[in-house]
């Protein structure tokens, strides 16, 4: 955090200052672990085991907040009989599919307390529904996501025994699943002292509790994982445990790498999604705009009103074309049937199946791992259009590639017509960004961008308008969408530049008197609102750019509420109804922020409350209630469908109900705990260009992580290009141990080659005990290499590309590729140049037993790519 | 000869309050008359780093419409007018001499970039998008409606603004493009 967001890592210091405990959990020693007061390295890729073994201390040490645990979560919640935990079955749950790799859910399920379905206003629709999400090629699509917010629906109310004792409630299957998760179990799989553990494990549960709360930060280290999503869960279970939840203090906060990055998810730019976590319309699913609703038609919490939602983002596209007649124009939105993520698009585009590619604001032949496999894709396109500030790699990759020197690519053979569109900067116009607390800010604009340069909203606005014209008087039905859409921004000035904050207003909401609304609650199913993204409803409240508030923080309190606005209703911690008790009242006083004012009948705090205002502590749901208000007043977790929090998932996370260690793809260790080396269910691409180095190999003995440093961004075109940045950080390097250094040959400040099945890269070395060796209990010492990925061939300073070595495995939830931990090869010296390279990188896939990666011209030939989905390696 | 000796800073250090000669000592005429460009500028704007998701308060320093400096914004109750090594260089991000200003074009088989005037560029990208879309289109798969063209793709961008992610995405859809993504999968 000290060096990747060290502005923000001012707080963690505050909070020193006063006396809170800073653990820093990471293989390498960083400006981070300085400032902790301990560091404990353990071996990447095992952050599963060592929450688990957190996990284990709280159970078996009665050290959980029992009050929060019984009330807010759903640990009294009795599971079916027929589930089958991954302990009694070798690290596999039951249900599982090998031939799709894919698990069926079903025996997941809780124990119904009545007949199945008796809470859902329509039963057949949700059973149906249910049915349908387990569809092999539904679930790979994203099943997590196509649920939405509100998660997955529960078919019906669980049995509970609020004793925590039944043996099958989500409590004692916990306890069981994580049995032996055991301080000696954590040295053996992650290689830390049980001293070192023991004292993590005090300091966390002394400090959580009803006078204390934990808070963790993380950050692509725990996404970027073949079991990512489930690094994530693991934590979400032990603070959910710890009742760090919903409290000041508390959480689980995910650091985010870019300005906008957690904006371009709530309004994504993914394609399983729409604004505000609705789901992508999925052709198998949701043919009409019913089906669509169905999940939630009998949903308790606010994620039951998704046809509003979705009814009012139809009428921002769609205006008056989206009628109730036709369904408010749902089948002017196209369908997703598959995995149409990044990576897929990439095989794609190698095979030929995609013409044009446009990159906006991004650097995947840097940025993306595998870099030589990106650009073969995008040798292969009809055309490519790059929106950037410099001409990064993506856009000269046909004529300074790599691949040009060893031949593999040639512009005299690349038919990809190539568009540089010069952008303008955040200095030049005006818009919001979301940072990693979902706090939108408004930057205004300081000066016109120079020459040619435009910004994204001006580029894609009128790029729209031309395709419109085009298509004017058109009767094909196919461009009915394009015709009917809302596109009537005024523009002003000379460049006739659009306006930001017509869009944001948009975005916000318009009810039927025209006035912007004040959020979602007054979206409406019937057509009378429009509203672009219903959890940023109410960031144009009251006709106000709420965004753009900046009352200095020194004259407001410690949440600085009017600062900014963060969705949604600008409340900054979120499901902080749980930061009172069942009653309504504080646990204590030292963590007071949301509790019941009974004279006053409403909730009150330091915040605003994520609660419905009048809702009482007692309020108890009369039959048939559904959405919000088919949530009791003492059930915190709004959006869940059942207002609890989830200690364990019946429905929703692909890879399994309860975290599980399994190794990363690319190991050079044996799974202590499961026959199940790797996750079942991991996602594979494969082709010649990317090719997975096996696990175990004598040929790849060493682990590769890769990391940013402080002076640089990303794939570099922010910072590369910068003299000041490029002198701080002037070249591409790894860091090595002085033991493996010794064992390999290594000199510090001389360069070093690293190998893997997709190629061979060159840095300079610098040993630092910064880098630990990992001593295993069964002796075997795990090296540890880490490696900035900023580099490449363009800017002021340039290096190989750490990205390059990397190979793509996906999570399954996710389809987000594990970066964070790999397997290579380490040897002196610089790396072959030209086509001596291909040879070098070949010898080392024969002899580690790897299929061939030669390719022909522009990476296509000879070897045809198949889809490798789920095959096992 | 006080004058000339009180005008030597080194005698100023050594016998003023300043003996670290960090402050007063080392001050004379020609500092006396430097003014901070952040003093001189015709306007501030306030705005938001560009670079990690913190969301660090900016304070843009512009005279003559240029941006002459960025500085971190006290206001922010963020950053409190903090700033890292990147967000410090954020000026020389905006006001790179390296950066591309004018539209470059390569054509298929070419080898060397050429100029290209922005509005052909934009009409040229249309018709493209147009021709790729038809290429790509289905209007079913595996026997259900799916009204979509696999024609185009798009990356990006988790430096954009809300709004410009807003119309893409609505633009997208409209055009039946669904192989749109983001850093934020990455």
């Amino acid at each position: 955090m000290a060096e990747c967001h060290p502005v923000g890592f001012q707080w963690v210091s505050e909070a020193k200052a006063r006396g809170a405990k800073i653990i820093h959990v990471d293989p390498r020693f960083t400006r981070t672990s300085a400032i902790a007061d301990l560091h404990v390295p353990l071996r990447m890729g095992t952050d599963i085991a060592f929450l688990g073994g957190l996990i284990r201390y709280v159970l078996e040490n009665d050290l959980y907040f029992k009050e929060y645990v019984v009330a807010y979560t759903n640990a009294a919640a009795l599971v079916s009989e027929e589930f089958a935990d991954a302990e009694d079955l070798g690290g596999l749950f039951s249900g599982f599919d090998p031939e799709n790799n894919t698990y069926d859910e079903s025996t997941w399920q809780y124990e119904p307390e009545e007949p199945p379905h008796s809470g859902s206003d329509d039963p057949a629709g949700a059973a149906e529904q249910d049915e349908l999400e387990d569809h092999p090629e539904i679930r790979k699509t994203d099943k997590a996501q196509a649920a939405g917010s509100g998660g997955p629906p529960i078919a019906a109310k669980p049995k509970r025994d609020e004793t925590l004792q039944h043996p099958r409630t989500v409590f004692q299957v916990l306890k069981r699943h994580f049995a032996r998760y055991t301080p000696e179990m954590v040295a053996e799989v992650c290689g830390v002292e049980p001293e070192a553990f023991l004292q993590v494990a005090r300091w966390v549960t002394e400090n959580s509790g009803r006078d204390r709360t934990t808070a963790w930060v993380y950050s692509v280290g725990w996404t970027q994982h073949s079991v990512g999503a489930q690094y994530i869960r693991t934590c979400s279970i032990l603070q959910t445990l710890l009742g760090n939840i919903g409290r000041p203090g508390g959480g689980i906060l995910a650091l985010r790498g870019h300005a906008s990055i957690q904006g371009s998810t709530d309004v994504p730019t993914l394609y399983n999604l729409l604004p505000g976590y609705l789901p992508m319309p999925h052709a198998k699913q949701h043919e009409s705009l019913d089906d669509y609703c169905a999940d939630a038609a009998g949903k308790a919490g606010f994620w039951g009103n998704k046809r509003a939602y979705m009814v009012s983002l139809l009428k921002a596209w769609w205006g008056d074309a989206a009628t109730a007649e036709n369904d408010y124009a749902f089948d002017h939105m196209p369908r997703i049937d598959g995995d149409h993520s990044s990576y897929q698009q990439i095989k794609d585009m190698i095979e030929g199946k995609i013409s044009g590619y446009f990159l906006v604001g991004e650097n995947p032949t840097v940025g993306h791992p595998n870099g030589r496999m990106n650009r073969f894709g995008l040798a292969n396109l009809d055309w490519l259009v790059v929106r950037d500030l410099q001409l990064i790699e993506s856009a000269t990759f046909w004529n300074e590639s790599p691949e040009i020197e060893t031949g593999e690519l040639a512009p005299e053979t690349i038919a990809t017509e190539v568009f540089f569109m010069p952008a303008a900067s955040h200095a030049e116009k005006e818009g919001t960004f979301t940072q990693t607390q979902r706090l939108l800010q408004w930057r205004h604009k300081a000066v016109d961008p120079p020459g040619d340069a435009k910004s994204d909203l001006w580029f894609f606005f009128h790029l729209g308008r031309i395709l419109r014209e085009r298509l004017a008087g058109s009767t094909d039905p196919r461009d009915r969408p394009l015709l009917d859409l809302t596109w009537d921004y005024p523009v002003h000035g000379p460049d006739q530049e659009p306006s930001a904050e017509d869009v944001l207003r948009e975005i916000n909401g318009v009810g039927p008197d025209g006035r912007a609304v004040s959020g979602y609650l007054e979206l409406k199913d019937d057509g009378s609102t429009s509203c672009g993204c219903w959890i940023y409803s109410g960031v144009y409240a009251d006709e106000v750019n709420q965004s753009a508030r900046r009352r200095p923080g020194r004259e407001q309190g410690q949440v600085a509420s009017e600062w900014g606005w963060a969705w949604p209703y600008n409340r900054r911690v979120l499901y902080n109804r749980a930061s009172a008790d069942p009653d309504g009242k504080p646990w204590s006083e030292r963590k007071k922020y949301v509790w019941w004012d009974e004279e006053a009948g409403r909730w009150t705090g330091v915040d605003t409350p994520d609660f419905e205002a009048t809702k009482r502590p007692d309020y108890v749901p009369p039959e048939g209630a559904r959405a919000q208000d088919a949530i009791g007043g003492s059930d915190p977790f709004i959006m869940q469908g059942d207002g609890k929090a989830w200690l364990y998932a019946p429905a929703g996370v692909v890879d399994g109900p309860l975290p599980t260690h399994y190794e990363p793809a690319e190991s050079v260790v044996e799974n202590a705990l499961y026959k199940q080396q790797a996750n079942p269910t991991i996602e594979h691409i494969n082709g010649p260009w990317n090719r997975e180095n096996p696990s175990l190999s004598p040929v790849f003995p060493f682990q590769v992580t890769t990391y940013r440093l402080t002076e640089h961004h990303t794939a570099g075109g922010m910072s590369r290009t910068l003299p000041y940045l490029s002198e701080l950080q002037p070249e591409f390097f790894v860091e090595v141990s002085p033991e493996l250094a010794a064992l390999r040959g290594l000199v510090n400040g001389e360069f070093a080659t690293l190998v893997s099945t997709r190629t061979a890269i060159e840095a300079k070395v610098l040993v630092t005990e910064r880098m630990r060796p990992i001593r295993l209990r069964s002796g075997q010492v795990v090296h540890q290499i880490g490696m900035p990925y900023h580099w490449s061939y363009s800017g002021i300073s340039t290096g190989d590309s750490a990205n390059d070595l990397l190979g793509i495995v996906l999570d399954p939830n996710t389809h987000i590729q594990e970066d964070k931990v790999s397997t290579a090869d380490i040897r002196p010296g610089r790396r072959p140049r030209g086509p001596e390279l291909l040879e070098f990188v070949e010898g080392y896939r024969r002899r580690a037993g790897v299929e061939s990666g030669r390719v022909g011209v522009n990476g296509r030939e000879p070897v045809a790519a198949e889809a490798g989905e789920g095959s096992q390696q | 000869m006080k004058t000339w000796l009180d005008a030597w800073p080194v005698f100023r250090q050594l016998t003023g309050p300043d003996p670290l000669g960090r402050g007063a000592a080392a001050r004379s005429k020609a500092t006396e008359g430097v003014v901070s460009r952040t003093a001189t500028a015709d306007r501030v704007v306030q705005s938001v780093c560009p670079y990690c998701a913190v969301g660090c308060g900016q304070r843009i320093y512009v005279k003559d419409e240029q941006i002459v400096q960025i500085e971190g914004d006290p206001d922010s109750p963020i950053s409190r007018g903090r700033l890292c090594p990147k967000g410090s260089a954020s000026k020389s991000l905006v006001t790179s001499p390296t950066r591309v200003t004018k539209v470059r074009y390569r054509r298929p088989y070419g080898t060397e970039w050429e100029d290209l005037d922005l509005d052909t560029a934009m009409h040229m990208i249309a018709d493209r998008v147009l021709e790729a879309r038809r290429k790509g289109w289905q209007d079913e798969n595996d026997g259900k409606r799916v009204n979509r063209t696999m024609g185009l793709a798009s990356l990006g961008g988790a430096t954009l603004d809300n709004e410009e992610n807003y119309l893409m995405k609505k633009l997208y859809s409209a055009m039946g493009a669904i192989q749109i993504e983001n850093q934020a999968r990455i």
